[in-house]
């Protein structure tokens, strides 16, 4: 199986890295040092490897990294500015919705792709989204109480 | 089998056409053992699991031929690799085809819709795909093309089994073809799941042409319920020419619970599809008769 150079932006940088046809986007991020994506389920259905592939809500789990060349994308990481935390990962702090944390990239990516695309959602548009993105520690209430805060009221 | 699904441990080739041509003639080459990758939700879950082992993977990503809606005087063409997200978005769909569109609605969670197409979902060939029996009802038809031509396939001949179609190995969806409806046609759809987003324990698309008080076409498609997704002729017959009455539709949805096969899985028995389909069937009656302009 050949090596293909693929170019793509990460959290806004480009890499230039090889990768192989069948290297998951999931892998070749947290061996660049991207660990905020988490393997979770490997098959899509906890969102633990959410990101932000050219905007879009994306598995990365589920998405091939050669795939991606010229593509952008956004981790969880990527949403803050160095020590700066970004909105959302501050009001998830505040309102106690991190226990183990393993499912918190992925819900702030989650929560960050649907602010994008709708300022100003429901308690109930906001469980809709997070449909896809499961927590075993919280019961989801103070994760939808902290992303109900960052909302334009 | 324990298999791991961290990594994807299978070795491949990887192209990214830009062009159906291009992709033809690649299917071609590889005769058969080359597969074709839209959204990869299905397939490569398939692969990490060994169930499938191609040669190659032919990406869709480039061909923007595929990732189009067209529309004419008869009927709607939504391109192969239109996502799902993509499909719920279009105005037509969400404005004319309330049963595919609250099939879309009800489908998977975020980031798996913007992956999933709806090409793949019929192509994956699930008897549980959300997609599928909307798309029954509405007499749609699949454009089929490889290198040696092309051919218009009835969805309803499409499916063979679970993860079967008549598509060949060297064969690629181009589109979709729905037909146009009219302010007197109206259609529904309705599903269970264990919660929301869930794949289907049973679902249901129901299609009604209404004339005064009779219901002049009937169409009726379950999923679920059978190896693949399922039309029901003899409940449409039941119904088309009558006065359209809840006696009827108890009448139709019973013969519905006769005419099904389901089986006990994990998502549900034999025994709870059959009575539940009953109960979906007529709420679907229901709400397309009313979205056609009729009164219960």
């Amino acid at each position: 199986m050949r090596e293909k150079q693929i170019a793509l932006k990460i959290n806004g940088k480009v890499y230039q890295v090889k990768v192989k046809a069948n290297t998951l986007l999931l892998n070749l991020l947290r061996e660049l040092g991207f660990t905020g994506p988490k393997y979770g389920c490997g098959v899509g259905e906890c969102g633990a490897c959410s990101v932000l592939l050219d905007g879009k809500l994306t598995l990365s789990c589920l998405t091939l990294a050669i795939s991606c060349h010229q593509k952008e994308v956004i981790t969880a990481e990527g949403l803050s500015e160095g020590e700066q935390l970004h909105p959302l990962a501050q009001s998830f702090i505040e309102h106690g919705a991190i226990q183990c944390g393993f499912c918190t990239p992925g819900m702030l990516v989650a929560a960050k792709s649907l602010l994008d695309q709708n300022p100003n959602p429901t308690e109930e548009e906001i469980r809709q989204y997070l449909r896809g993105n499961l927590c075993r520690c919280t019961g989801y209430t103070p994760i939808v109480e902290a992303i109900l805060e960052q909302t334009q009221k | 089998m324990v298999t791991n699904t961290k990594i994807l441990a299978q070795e491949f080739e990887y192209f990214e056409p830009e062009s159906v041509d291009e992709a033809l003639e690649l299917l071609s080459l590889y005769k058969g053992q080359a597969r074709v990758i839209a959204g990869g939700t299905d397939l490569l879950v398939k692969m990490k699991r060994e169930l499938i082992s191609p040669e190659a993977l032919i990406s869709l990503s480039r061909i923007s031929a595929l990732k189009c809606f067209n529309e004419d005087e008869k009927m709607l063409r939504i391109g192969a690799a239109v996502t799902l997200f993509q499909a719920e978005s279009n105005s037509t769909v969400a404005r004319s085809y309330s049963a595919l569109y609250e099939a879309l609605r009800s489908m998977a969670a975020p980031a798996i819709r913007n992956m999933g197409t709806i090409g793949g979902n019929l192509a994956n060939a699930s008897p549980a795909a959300d997609t599928a029996p909307p798309l029954l009802v509405y007499n749609s038809c699949l454009k089929l093309r490889s290198k040696k031509g092309e051919r218009i396939v009835p969805l309803e001949e499409f499916f063979l089994g679970p993860g079967s179609t008549v598509l060949s190995p060297e064969e690629l969806i181009i589109e979709i073809q729905v037909p146009f409806l009219e302010a007197s046609e109206g259609s529904s759809f309705l599903k269970l799941g264990r919660v929301s987003a869930d794949i289907a324990k049973i679902n249901v698309a129901v299609y009604l042409r209404r004339e005064g008080e009779r219901c002049a076409l009937c169409r009726i498609a379950l999923g679920s319920v059978a190896p693949t997704p399922l039309r029901i002729y003899s409940a449409e017959k039941l119904a088309e020419g009558e006065i359209f009455t809840e006696s009827l539709i108890k009448k139709v949805a019973r013969e519905c619970q006769e005419k099904i096969r389901p089986i006990d899985d994990v998502r549900s028995t034999r025994e709870y599809r059959i009575w539940v389909s009953a109960v979906l069937v007529e709420e679907a009656l229901r709400a397309a008769w009313l979205r056609s302009g009729g009164k219960l």
